[in-house]
Formats: structure tokens, sequence, C-alpha cells
């Protein structure tokens, strides 16, 4: 076991199966850290980890990146493409520049945060997971979001909170419509910290007082007995 | 799936190696299409009052030569032929429609791919790998270009079923993703006077724009009117006389990225197909906005 330990590898020299056959090999208590260089769009990078080691990925990523992460930090220092951190577990991934589609879809648990923008479909699903987006995000984000947590720094795409459960979304700039069922809430105290403790944890340096929360206004999934004869 | 690649260059240095770095992107492309594989160059403009025609043969031993002899007869000067593979293209001493006519009446039995004053037009069914090998795309020129792979989703695997597709002339379609309505599309645009020559999909969003151009739209308008009539999923690339143009569906169902350096724009489905570009790294790079039609043109450059 390595403690701390600096690895290099070189997707132009090694497959991306053998990096990641590496980091699955670890230890669970291992707190290596790696340094991966030339990942040139490729799609996998570092999925599936489960040890507290910290992963630096210098260049933009292709598909699925950090994919079911737990317990890892992975940093990409560039863009990532559609599904980054889907089905996060635990830990961080921070994308340094703009993440395409479904940015931490379905993630059940940890951070993410991406410095530039997210496209369509952020927070799809997500089920604990906490999502910081310095820039803006596309349309439909937290899509049927059920449990954690989406700010968003810069502006929301129609549709934002469609069909939501019990996820919270905080939104600082313009929202361009909002999905069904989603709607502008109360901004209590036990929602400024949560979202105060985010912006500062994500290193946005925003104050939770420039943003403004929306939920679910709870009509769509709870069945409505009153309305019993309209089935 | 499918994937969807072009290229335009905005210095001589990538003009002259255009051939090779869109070979580079198609083949990073191979595993999102590896049924077949196209591609739409423009290059070397076709003298005044002539035009270059793509043909396609099934035979390998098609006689292209004593075809040129045809030609020549028919229309005078030298008709060519460059021959790539199964294509071969003919630079046709008459104005287009006269050209597209011979071809009609003398030689139905071959398919003409693209028409135009400079689009060449090669596409097969075959791995995109072998493509860009076998119609020795590596050491061609070209202003711009676009390609695609394609993994068929909604009709046979054939080289008459690949993309691009041609609009009219000089103009092209690639598309990732599929369309529901194309059947009834069909229909209605065979009575406009729009004909086609496949079942296929795609082909129908290409002749769906060469009506809207024919009624007076222009590339924008045409593309802009595809959000109301076409359903389904879509990323196009249009490829022109002097640029292309990017749409993606409103749902955005299907990926693109762009980029763009000092030298050069390009389009890819995903950026593995654009990290291949010299100087990628440096590049400004996003994801198109669904919805909205992005382009480019050689004129907006101040190219001669």
């Amino acid at each position: 076991m390595s403690v701390a330990a600096e690895e290099s590898v070189d997707l132009a020299a090694t497959s991306v199966r053998e990096l990641n056959q590496r980091l699955h090999d670890l230890d669970p208590s291992d707190t290596s850290r790696w340094r991966i260089t030339n990942p040139d769009g490729a799609h996998s990078v570092a999925v599936g980890l489960d040890a507290p080691i910290e992963v630096e990925i210098a260049g933009h990523v292709g598909y699925y990146c950090a994919g079911m992460n737990k317990l890892a930090t992975v940093r990409v220092e560039g863009n990532a493409g559609v599904g980054v951190a889907e089905n996060i577990m635990s830990g961080t991934v921070i994308v340094e520049g703009d993440a395409s589609q479904s940015a931490a879809a379905t993630g059940r648990g940890g951070l993410v945060v991406v410095r530039g923008s997210a496209s369509a479909r952020c927070g799809i699903s997500i089920k604990g997971v906490e999502i910081v987006v310095l820039g803006s995000v596309g349309h439909v984000a937290g899509f049927m979001a059920q449990r954690g947590v989406l700010v968003v720094c810069g502006d929301a795409g129609d549709g934002l909170g469609d069909s939501i459960y019990e996820a919270h979304v905080y939104v600082r700039g313009e929202v361009a419509g909002l999905g069904a069922d989603c709607v502008a809430k109360e901004m209590r105290d036990e929602h400024r910290e949560e979202l105060g403790r985010l912006l500062e944890q994500a290193e946005t340096g925003f104050d939770a007082g420039e943003f403004r929360r929306y939920g679910s206004a709870r009509k769509l999934y709870n069945f409505d007995v009153d309305h019993a004869g309209e089935y | 799936m499918c994937g969807i690649a072009g290229l335009f260059s905005k210095s001589t240095e990538v003009e002259e190696a255009l051939g090779a770095h869109l070979s580079a992107m198609l083949s990073q492309l191979a595993d999102r299409g590896p049924d077949s594989a196209g591609v739409a160059l423009y290059r070397d403009p076709a003298p005044p009052g002539s035009c270059k025609v793509s043909v396609f043969s099934p035979d390998p031993a098609e006689p292209w030569h004593s075809l040129a002899g045809e030609l020549a007869e028919e229309f005078g000067g030298e008709a060519g032929p460059e021959v790539r593979a199964s294509h071969a293209l003919f630079v046709v001493a008459a104005e287009p429609a006269a050209a597209q006519r011979w071809f009609a009446e003398r030689r139905p039995d071959l398919r003409v791919m693209s028409i135009g004053e400079r689009i060449e037009l090669y596409k097969e069914a075959v791995d995109p790998r072998e493509f860009v090998e076998r119609f020795q795309l590596g050491e061609v020129a070209a202003t711009h270009a676009l390609g695609h792979t394609r993994m068929a989703t909604e009709s046979a695997v054939t080289t008459e079923h690949s993309h691009p597709f041609s609009t009219g002339l000089d103009l092209c379609l690639v598309h990732n993703g599929s369309l529901s309505n194309h059947n009834r599309l069909r229909m209605d645009l065979r009575k406009r006077g729009i004909e086609f020559q496949t079942d296929n999909d795609t082909e129908v969003a290409a002749g769906y724009l060469t009506w809207r151009l024919r009624e007076g739209d222009d590339l924008e308008q045409a593309l802009h009117a595809c959000i109301g009539d076409l359903d389904g999923f879509y990323t196009f690339a249009v490829g022109t006389i002097d640029g292309f143009a990017v749409l993606r569906d409103p749902i955005a169902c299907k990926p693109a990225v762009l980029a763009e350096t000092e030298d050069w724009v390009a389009m890819a489905s995903e950026y593995r197909a654009i990290a291949v570009l010299p100087g990628a790294e440096d590049a400004e790079l996003w994801e198109p906005e669904p919805g909205r039609v992005y382009s480019w043109q050689r004129a907006a450059l101040g190219a001669a």
C-alpha cells in the first residue's frame, strides 16, 4: 500500500482499461496521487474508483469520466463529455472547464463541481449528490431529481426541475422557464446554511443571498384524492 | 449512433493537409459508425460553364475512361476521370442540369452522388478506417469538408444509404440521429417534385432542405424550418460551396462539439475527433446550443 505516492499515467501510451484496472487494484485505504496525461477525449477515464485517492486529469475527457466514483477526488483540467460523474456515490469530482450533457446523472452522494458551464440535463434524476455549477446549465436541469442539491451560479435553461421530487435547486441568474411542478420557494435558514456551505466548498466566491430557491410543488408525484374522479 | 466530422480551413497549411486531418477525425469516430463512411470535399473549382460530377458504380470493373470519352464527345473538353475506389469524378463542360440529364438518360445504372462547382462526394459501406485508405483521402487538399461514420438504425447498410446525401448543387447533408416522420414527409415531397433514391430517413431531410431552398429560403431559414417539420433526433451538418452549417434538434438528443483556432473551425460528434487536429489543446471549444443554427462561410474570412 502506498501512502501519498505520486503516479503518472500517459494515456497516449497506456489504455484506459489498463489505467482503470490499476486504479481498481488499489487497497481501499490507499491515498496515492495520480496524474493522467493525454486523455484526448477518451471515454470512461477513472471510472469506478473506490479508494480515497486523488486523480488529476490533464486535458479534456470524453463520456462518463469518474462515473460511479466512491471516496476519490477526481479533477479534470479541461472539459468533460456526456455523463461526467454519473451515479457518483461519494468523493469529489471537479471539472475545471465545461461539462456536457447529463453531468452527475443519478448521483447518490458526494460533490460535483463544474467550474465552467454544464449543458442539458445536468443533475438528471439525482438521489443525493450535491452539484455546484459556477457557470450556467442547459435545459431540463434537475429533471426528476429526487434528493440532493443543484446549485447554479449562472443561468438555467428551459424546463428547470421538471417533475422534481425532493432535491433542492438554487439559481443565482435567470431561469428561462420552470418545468412541470417546479416552483420558486422560500429560502429558509436551513437552505441558506446548506447553500452557503456548498458555495464555500466549491470556492465560488458567491453569497447565498444572491440566489433563489426552487423545488417541487408536490402536486405531480402526490396522488390527490380530490382528483380521483378525473382518472 | 453515427459520427459526424466537419473541418473548415482558415490557413493554407490546413487546406493542403485537410484530407489527412479529416481522415484522422473519421478514424476517431469509427466506433460510433463502423458500417459505412463518407465525405464531401470542397476543392478545385470547375472552370466557368463546367461542373464537377461525382459518380458511383457498383461494378468494380466500370470502364470510367470510356465514359469520359462519351462525355467529351457530347460536351467537348476533357472530362477526366479522377477515379477513387468505386467512385469517379468528372469535370463536364456543361451546365449542371445538362450533365445531370445526360447521366439520367445515358447511364441510369450509375448513381450521381453530387454535382457542383467545387463539391466531390465519396461514400462506401465499409469501416471508416478502411474507407480513408481506399479513397486515399490522406493526400487530398480542400478548403473544407464534411465526413460521416454510420451505424444504421433506419435503413439498409449499403453505399447508397450512406451519408453524405446531396441536397442540391454544391450542397450536402450528414446526420446523426433518426427521423420518425420520414415516410409521410417523403410522400409529400415527392408530390412537390423532389426525387428520392432510397428509403433512408436522412435522404428525406436532404430532400426537405432541397425543397425549402428551391422555394426561396436561405440555408439558415431552411434549417430553422426543419425544427418544425422534422420529427426525430438530429444533429445535422450541411456542407455548402463556401462553408458549413450545424443544427441540433431542440431537445439535443445527439452530441456535438464545435472548436475554433486561428487556423481552422471544426465540428464533431465528440471531442476525441477534434483532439487529433493541430493546436486542438488550445482551441476555443463549445457545445452548440440546441435549436440554434451555426454557420461559417469563407467570404466572412475575407478569403479570395
